[in-house]
C-alpha cells in the first residue's frame, strides 16, 4: 500500500437525498470514510442507513447529492465503482437454491476468473469462513451465520478495496457474532476499507474507528467511538419512584444535579438519565432524600443505543420505532 | 486471509463499460445458474412435460375428425400448431420466475457486481431454452406415437424443433419485460395469458383459416404466430425453407430489438 493511497478517501458523500413517496428516507447525508479504516454507521430501524449504503454501492440512484468511491462517481462511473466494492446485504444477498460452492463459483466466474481458478478460489474462502463441511448442502439448511457468513465469503471473492457490510450481525448468538468482528478485523489489516452499519453501539465500540450516528435520514453527530461515548456518559442511570406522583418532581432534581436532560416512563414511575460521573449519584440521593422521594430501585448501566440517541437527539430510540409505525400505518392507510 | 493486495494494485484497468466479450461470458455464466437451478428443483419441469403429452392427445382427437375427417389426416397440420403454441406459451413462465427471482437477495448481489446489466436477464433466458427443447421434442416424440411421420425427415424436422426454440427465446423477452415491470409473480402470469392467448388462438394452429370470417383472417394473415405454424409445417411436411421462415425470423428479431432494450432499461431502473 502506497502513501498516496493512505491519504486517500474510499467514501466522499455529500449531501445524499432519496425520497420514496412522501418519506425522506435519506435527508442530506454527508460521509467521509478514510481508506484503511472501519467506519461505523450506527442508528436505529428505519433511520436511513441501508438506504445510504445502496446509494454508495450503486443500487439505489441518489435524487439529490453526490459520492464518490475512491474518487469515482457513483452514478456516472457506476462501472468502476462496482468492481472496488464488496456489499454484503442485510437479508443474504446469494443464491438460496444452490450450494455454497455453486455460490461461490458463479459470482467468481461472474467476477472474471477462469474455471478452474473459480473452483480453487470457492474452496480456499469456504475453507477460511468454516464451511467446508457444509460445502455441498444446499443453503435452505445453513444457519444464519453460516448464510451470513457465505455472503460475506462472497463479496470478498476479488478482494475489493471497499467492503459494505449491512447490519453484519443483525440475528445472530453472541458467539458467531464475535466470529464474524474477528473477520472484519482481519479485512482491514490487509487494507480493506470496511464501511459497516449497525443499530448496537457495542459493536461500533469493538470496530469502528469513526462513527456516524443517522437519524430519521441526517447525520446527527460523527466522530470517534471515543468522542462519541464523552458525548453521551459514560453509563445510564435508571431510578423509580415509589409514589408516582413524585416523578415530576424527582425529574427536576435529576436534571438539576445531573445537569443533563432526562426521559421518564410514566406508568411504570422510571427515569432515566445519562450519567457522566458515579460520585455525582451521591449528591443525586442525598438531594431525593431531602425532598421526601422515595425510591424502589435504582441501576446504573453502560450506554446503550438508547442513551446515545437520547443524549443526541432528545428522544429515545423506542419513541423514534413508534413514531415510524405510526407513520407507516400512515401511509399504508393513504395507499390503500 | 492472504495479504495480496487489492484489485487496482494488480494492473487490471478499471473500465466503465462491459464490453461485448464480458458480456457474452456474463451471460453464459448467468445461463450456467439457471440451469444449476432446474437440476436443483426438477419439480418446475412439470409444465413443459405434461403441457406438450396433454394438448397434443386433447386437441388431436378433439378437432380431428371435424376439422381433417380423421385424425391420421389431421396430424401434420395439428403437431405443428401445437408444437408453436406450447412452447410459446412454455416462455410465459421464463417472466413469472424472472418476477419472483428478482425478488431474492441474490439479484442485489448481481447488481452490484461490475457485470454487464443486461447478463443476468440474458443468462435467464438463456437457460430456459432447455424447456423449449423438452417441450419441443415431447411433442414430436407424442405426434410420432400417434402416427405422425413427417415427410420432410429427421433434419428439417430437428430445424423446425430449433427455429420454434429460437422464436420462443425471442417472445420470452416480452413476458421477462412483463417480469421486470410487474409487482408480482401472478400478475405476469395474468398480463402473459391475455397476451398469448389471442396470439396463439386466433392463428392458423389449429384450423384452416378459410374457415374464418374475413375480418379475423386480416388479422390471422399478419399474426406472426402463424407465419411460424406456416414455417414448422413447410419444413415438416415439406422439406422447404421458404419465405414464412425468413418472415418468422425477422420477427423475432424484431422482438428482441424492440423488448431486449426496454426490459433491460426497466430492469436497471427497478430497485
Amino acid at each position: 500500500m502506497n502513501a498516496k493511497r493512505r491519504n486517500e478517501w474510499a467514501v466522499e458523500a455529500r449531501g445524499l437525498v432519496k425520497t420514496f413517496g412522501d418519506n425522506r428516507a435519506v435527508d442530506g447525508v454527508g460521509l467521509n470514510v478514510r481508506a484503511g479504516s472501519i467506519y461505523g454507521v450506527l442508528g436505529p430501524n428505519g433511520a436511513g442507513k441501508t438506504t445510504t449504503i445502496r446509494m454508495l454501492a450503486t443500487l439505489l440512484r441518489p435524487d439529490k447529492g453526490e459520492a464518490r468511491i475512491f474518487g469515482h462517481d457513483v452514478a456516472k462511473e457506476s462501472h468502476i465503482v462496482r468492481q472496488l466494492i464488496g456489499v454484503t446485504g442485510q437479508y443474504a444477498s446469494v443464491d438460496e437454491s444452490l450450494s455454497a460452492t455453486e455460490n461461490l463459483i458463479i459470482f467468481s466466474r461472474l467476477l472474471g476468473l477462469g474455471r478452474i481458478e473459480a473452483r480453487r478460489k470457492a474452496v480456499e474462502l469456504l475453507e477460511e469462513f468454516g464451511l467446508t463441511e457444509a460445502a455441498k448442502r444446499p443453503l435452505k439448511h445453513f444457519s444464519g451465520g453460516m448464510r451470513r457468513r457465505l455472503d460475506l465469503a462472497a463479496s470478498l471473492i476479488a478482494q475489493p478495496p471497499l467492503i459494505f457490510l449491512d447490519e453484519p450481525t443483525t440475528g445472530l448468538d453472541p458467539r458467531t457474532r464475535s466470529q464474524m468482528w474477528d473477520t472484519i478485523r482481519r479485512l482491514v489489516v490487509t487494507g480493506s476499507t470496511v464501511l459497516l452499519t449497525t443499530q448496537y453501539l457495542d459493536e461500533a465500540d469493538q470496530l469502528a474507528d469513526r462513527i456516524a450516528v443517522i437519524d430519521r435520514g441526517r447525520v446527527v453527530a460523527e466522530g470517534t467511538v471515543d468522542e462519541l461515548k464523552a458525548s453521551v456518559g459514560t453509563s445510564a442511570l435508571h431510578l423509580r419512584v415509589d409514589h408516582a406522583q413524585d416523578i415530576a418532581d424527582a425529574r427536576e432534581i435529576v436534571e438539576q444535579v445531573l445537569d443533563v436532560r432526562s426521559s421518564i416512563a410514566a406508568e411504570a414511575g422510571k427515569i432515566t438519565a445519562p450519567l457522566a460521573d458515579a460520585a455525582q449519584v451521591t449528591d443525586l440521593l442525598i438531594a431525593l432524600r431531602t425532598r421526601g422521594i422515595r425510591l424502589t430501585e435504582i441501576s446504573v448501566q453502560k450506554p446503550t443505543l438508547d442513551e446515545v440517541f437520547l443524549t443526541i437527539t432528545g428522544r429515545g430510540t423506542t419513541e423514534i420505532v413508534q413514531k415510524d409505525l405510526e407513520q407507516s400505518n400512515r401511509t399504508e392507510e393513504a395507499g390503500v | 486471509m492472504k495479504s495480496s493486495s487489492v484489485m487496482q494494485d494488480t494492473g487490471r484497468p478499471l473500465k466503465n463499460h462491459a464490453g461485448l466479450g464480458q458480456t457474452l461470458r456474463n451471460s453464459l455464466t448467468m445461463a450456467y445458474r439457471g440451469l444449476l437451478k432446474i437440476r436443483r428443483t426438477p419439480e418446475q419441469l412439470f409444465d413443459v412435460t405434461l403441457q406438450p403429452i396433454l394438448f397434443t392427445l386433447m386437441f388431436t382427437y378433439i378437432f380431428g375428425g371435424a376439422i381433417s375427417g380423421n385424425v391420421h389426416n389431421y396430424l401434420p397440420i395439428i403437431i405443428p400448431g401445437i408444437l408453436v403454441q406450447t412452447v410459446i406459451a412454455t416462455s410465459i413462465v421464463t417472466g413469472v420466475q424472472l418476477r419472483e427471482d428478482m425478488d431474492k437477495g441474490v439479484f442485489d448481489r448481481f447488481k452490484s457486481l461490475p457485470i454487464a446489466r443486461i447478463a443476468p436477464l440474458a443468462g435467464a433466458l438463456l437457460a430456459d431454452t432447455i424447456r423449449y427443447t423438452i417441450a419441443t421434442v415431447l411433442t414430436f416424440v407424442m405426434g410420432y406415437i400417434m402416427g405422425y411421420r413427417p415427410e420432410g425427415g429427421m433434419g428439417f424436422v430437428v430445424i423446425a424443433g430449433l427455429l420454434v426454440i429460437v422464436c420462443s427465446w425471442a417472445v420470452s423477452w416480452i413476458f421477462a419485460f412483463f417480469g421486470v415491470i410487474a409487482r408480482t409473480a401472478a400478475s405476469v402470469q395474468g398480463i402473459s395469458m391475455i397476451v398469448l392467448f389471442p396470439l396463439t388462438f386466433l392463428s392458423n394452429a389449429f384450423v384452416p383459416v378459410n374457415t374464418m370470417p374475413d375480418w379475423l383472417q386480416w388479422f390471422v394473415k399478419i399474426n406472426p404466430i402463424s407465419h411460424l405454424v406456416s414455417a414448422v409445417r413447410e419444413l415438416a411436411n415439406n422439406g422447404a425453407i421458404g419465405a414464412e421462415f425468413t418472415l418468422s425470423l425477422i420477427s423475432a428479431a424484431a422482438i428482441v430489438a424492440v423488448f431486449a432494450p426496454l426490459t433491460v432499461r426497466a430492469y436497471m431502473r427497478r430497485t
